[in-house]
């Protein structure tokens, strides 16, 4: 249900579908985007990293969202995807000498290609087949990064230049911040109006019921792999952006536990919503970094506690997933929803 | 009159079981044909072979002239064959209004790229969706729930919607497979009102499936009867309620 606060009527058809509708929905989105403009200004080095990765896995996770979440396609190769778009922008700007604006757009269509490729079996299987299916991508294509050496460099890693935009070199933690927000911003927009409108529809239809989907005239076939094709697109993109910040990558960080790591997210932060897969991929970036934060200031008082924590942090981690699966187990999205709902009828509730 | 509908010799069979024995008839383009028959007589088994869910082994399905043997389910709703079902099949966690603009899907046509942008194409295009719909809503009397999810609502109006959806496809001919069971009186009442309004205001060609005889008997320009797959009777109303044949299989022999 959309509620609107008393006194907004809608009067056109344009005012019920517009994103933001309130004043104060507009306000308040331009003082967070004005906080974010600012938060490299005010943030020291260590927080602004940290923004810059939850940025790259929030476009990852958004990414996946539209698969998982939209289209209702469960995949379990997203973490591969984006390291095909860490390589394949990598390579295009150290061996090709493609410029870095071209070669990120360009490493989100091979990417996609990619993702077309390992969607094909999607036609046929469904649910956890498709899963199992999926999983085969992964498989593979991390053989791939680790195999083929004469251009991936292996696990040797392989180093990867600065982004350079117009002459600009985005070598820093500061300026690489605003190359993130700007994409990440993008990537959001995107994907929430191809929510609202015919194709997000279209892929919710399938997920909701491919049955009924298909009798409205809907051809599976074609938005299934074009599920695939975006989310693999997004993925390409995380990945590229990755790459040119951690200017060395090596296949270890796109196993298979990246691509958990990305379902993690999603079904944390909200499955099929833009805002879930944002809210998931900040959750999941900054549970560790909170983790470790709390076994470092509490390690003053007990000395074995650093020690405790280093070997049971993936438990804790772990724990933490499950305990969040059985109190909010439709995500952290509905949670925010609730909590708005609350205050928009307050104190009436009725 | 022009046949709109034509079933011709169609045969299907799942294993052993024969869902449907040299069945042909015709619909006439702006009736409201009913298909009765006891349980399993498989009426349920024609529509899918219309929708293009089964396939038969025999015989021949053409709509408006042209034959449907080879073409995919979602290509016949775009030739204009809609559908509703007998066990709801809504799209469950989404508005009514989304479930009904679902309906317009194949009137629209913004790609990947323009819904992504959404600014000046495919929000004109939306919009323009969004009016028509509103009329189906009118039409509908559903006005009041337009925003909720469907799993909110009651049987009675779920069926209502997946009505609306079928309308927004504009289609010619609407398949509708017990739309009214499991409703009270007045439910039914309003069911009958819209189908008998959308055939006359839109001219739409109703196939029917209903186990009420007295509405069946009060709204059909013509009724045919399955029994165990076979046509064993066909008629205006009035002949039907005559038809030796037919007060057997519902009744059994004195």
């Amino acid at each position: 249900m959309n509620r609107l606060p008393s006194g907004v009527f809608n009067t056109s058809y344009q005012q019920d579908a517009q994103l933001f509708r309130t004043p104060v929905q507009r306000i308040s989105l331009a003082a967070f985007l004005v906080a974010l403009i600012a938060f490299p200004f005010v943030g020291n080095a260590y927080v602004v990293s940290l923004a810059i990765i939850v940025g790259i896995y929030v476009i990852g996770a958004v990414g996946l969202n539209i698969l998982t979440g939209f289209a209702g396609q469960i995949s379990i190769g997203h973490g591969a995807f984006v390291g095909v778009g860490a390589y394949v922008s990598a390579i295009l700007v150290a061996e090709a000498g493609v410029p870095f604006l071209i070669a990120m757009p360009l490493a989100g269509l091979v990417t996609a290609c990619v993702g077309l490729g390992f969607g094909l079996p999607s036609l046929r299987v469904k649910g956890l087949y498709l899963a199992i299916a999926t999983l085969s991508a992964q498989v593979i294509l991390n053989y791939i990064m680790n195999n083929w050496s004469s251009v991936t460099k292996g696990t040797s890693g392989l180093p990867v230049d600065s982004p350079e935009i117009l002459g600009f070199v985005f070598n820093n933690d500061f300026s690489y911040y605003f190359l993130v927000l700007a994409v990440a911003i993008l990537a959001l927009l995107f994907a929430r109006n191809l929510q609202r409108t015919r194709i997000g529809r279209a892929m919710t239809a399938i997920r909701d019921n491919d049955l009924a989907a298909e009798l409205i005239g809907i051809n599976l076939f074609r938005y299934k792999l074009t599920a695939f094709f975006i989310s693999s697109f997004y993925a390409g993109i995380a990945g590229s952006l990755w790459a040119h910040y951690v200017t060395l990558i090596t296949p270890e960080h796109f196993t298979i536990v990246e691509s958990i790591n990305y379902l993690a997210a999603i079904i944390i932060g909200g499955i099929g919503s833009v805002l879930g897969a944002v809210l998931g991929a900040v959750f999941m970036v900054l549970l560790p970094e909170v983790l470790r934060l709390l076994s470092d200031s509490l390690s003053g008082i007990f000395p074995n506690v650093g020690l405790f924590f280093s070997a049971m942090k993936d438990v804790i981690f772990g724990l933490i997933i499950i305990l969040f699966l059985i109190y909010e187990p439709r995500g952290l999205n509905h949670r925010w929803q609730m909590i708005k709902a609350y205050w928009k009828l307050w104190p009436f509730s009725y | 009159m022009t046949p709109i509908l034509q079933i011709e010799h169609v045969s299907l069979s799942f294993g052993g079981v024969n869902a449907l024995t040299d069945v042909s008839f015709q619909v006439q383009k702006g009736q409201i044909y009913s298909l009765i028959g006891p349980n399993g007589a498989g009426k349920t088994s024609l529509l899918n072979s219309v929708s293009g869910f089964y396939h038969p082994q025999q015989g021949s399905i053409s709509f408006d002239g042209q034959e449907l043997n080879q073409i995919p389910p979602h290509k016949r709703a775009r030739l204009g064959i809609a559908r509703t079902f007998q066990n709801i099949e809504l799209f469950q966690h989404m508005s009514v209004l989304d479930n009904l603009m679902l309906g317009a899907h194949n009137q629209l046509s913004a790609g990947v790229f323009s819904s992504g942008i959404y600014w000046k194409w495919a929000e004109k295009e939306e919009l323009a969706a969004r009016r028509e719909i509103e009329d189906i809503i009118d039409f509908l009397e559903i006005e009041n729930i337009r925003y909720q999810p469907i799993g909110q609502l009651s049987y009675g109006l779920q069926k209502r919607v997946e009505l609306g959806r079928a309308l927004a496809l504009r289609p010619q001919i609407i398949l509708m497979d017990e739309p009214m069971a499991g409703m009270t009186v007045e439910e039914k009442q309003d069911m009958v009102r819209f189908i008998i309004d959308m055939n006359e205001e839109h001219d739409t060609t109703i196939l029917l499936i209903e186990h009420d005889m007295g509405v069946v008997m009060d709204v059909s320009d013509y009724v045919t009867v399955l029994d165990f797959g076979r046509l064993i009777g066909e008629g205006t109303p009035a002949e039907i309620r005559k038809n030796q044949q037919v007060i057997e299989a519902y009744i059994g022999q004195q």
